[in-house]
């Protein structure tokens, strides 16, 4: 059980905050992330309107073969993933924390732009804190 | 708003009205007209004045229990405070300054307040004349009744007979704030500094009160609050002895 990266998306699509933690995915130019995080926002906002029983939030967990996305998305638009092993069972809870050391080291920073990317020292030290090396 | 129209525009019907003239901006007087704002109505009327809370203004001035701040509250709003200072400002010591300015404003009311607490209801009050209790008062009383917790530490200056410091491991204003590498030198807690300087001088010590961050391993966000005094008040204390 490992958890392999965390991305977080701003509203607009835009891959604001990126970093890997174990090894077990092919690591990528920052390009190529910023690319998928787009590609990602795109298939979120198509899964959202699938929904055979009206409103949907969108996709919540896409699994791989090796791996899974968990997606979870704020009531702003703000999209956290966490790229985990299949067997991850902590997924949502880290999700939540993560969410939370969002609101408290990044928007009550003054030092934070809205929607930009996130260089916040506080914000690395809680998600540090949080996953580790993403072993679990 | 279209569907209560103001009481002015009674005599025409609402859907004469065309609707760029309900959303123009010139238009929005229903918004602030005051017979139609609910909170005046409801005041107005005596049996529902006495549910509402208290105006703040009303409240007694000496329970503190109930009169906390949320923190993530104050949080965002010293957020706002510095950004719209940043924008304001030529410089960090500029906007140390300003910080430092705010933090004044309130400590002059922080000291009235705390000494209305603490000596009102007692038979003897007294008033710090010496400086190091007043230290010690800020270094509990003011950080207690200000942030909730005593201040960590007091140190004097080994190599300044006039300099001593405050220090705080996890300054509660600054523990959402990370300064960016450029603007290392800044330190938020100048706000914190201008509440001490404002404490100081109302008691009688003036100084010039700095604030200045000291990281350890264990606390990262350490500040130290440097008290400069006035060469008056250590000659007012030699006095003393």
């Amino acid at each position: 059980m490992a958890i392999f990266g965390l991305w977080v998306i701003n509203k607009a699509g835009g891959l604001v905050y990126q970093r890997n933690f174990a090894d077990g995915l092919t690591q990528m130019t920052s390009n190529e992330y910023l690319v998928l995080a787009g590609t990602l926002h795109g298939i979120h906002a198509i899964t959202s309107r699938l929904s055979p029983t009206g409103t949907s939030s969108g996709a919540h967990v896409i699994e791989a073969e090796t791996f899974k996305m968990n997606i979870s998305l704020t009531a702003t638009g703000t999209k956290f993933v966490l790229l985990t092993s299949l067997a991850e069972p902590s997924a949502n809870t880290v999700l939540q924390k993560v969410y939370e050391a969002y609101a408290d080291a990044v928007m009550k920073n003054p030092f934070h732009n809205p929607e930009m990317p996130i260089r916040s020292e506080g914000f690395d030290i809680r998600i540090t804190a949080l996953i580790g090396t993403g072993h679990t | 708003m279209s569907t209560h129209p103001p009481s002015r525009f009674s005599v025409l019907s609402s859907s004469s009205l065309s609707s760029a003239e309900l959303l123009s901006p010139t238009n929005t007087s229903a918004r602030f007209s005051l017979p139609s704002a609910p909170s005046i109505t409801t005041a107005t009327t005596g049996n529902q004045k006495t549910l509402s809370r208290p105006n703040i203004y009303d409240r007694p001035l000496n329970k503190t229990r109930t009169a906390e701040v949320s923190a993530p509250a104050f949080a965002f709003l010293f957020s706002e405070v510095v950004q719209y200072m940043q924008k304001r400002v030529s410089g960090i010591n500029d906007l140390e300054r300003r910080l430092n300015t705010l933090g004044y404003r309130i400590g002059t009311r922080v000291l009235e307040l705390m000494v209305w607490r603490a000596e009102s209801t007692s038979k003897a009050p007294k008033r710090e004349i010496r400086f190091l209790p007043a230290l010690m008062t800020i270094h509990t009383n003011v950080w207690k009744a200000v942030f909730g917790k005593p201040a960590d530490a007091i140190e004097k200056s080994v190599q300044n007979d006039d300099e001593y410091m405050i220090i705080d491991n996890d300054p509660v204003i600054t523990r959402s704030i990370s300064v960016p590498r450029d603007m290392s030198q800044l330190s938020c807690s100048s706000f914190t500094a201008g509440i001490v300087e404002a404490v100081l001088d109302g008691l009688g010590f003036p100084a010039r009160v700095t604030a200045h961050n000291t990281p350890t391993n264990d606390f990262p966000l350490r500040n130290t609050i440097l008290i400069k005094l006035e060469k008056s008040v250590l000659e007012r204390e030699e006095l003393f002895k």
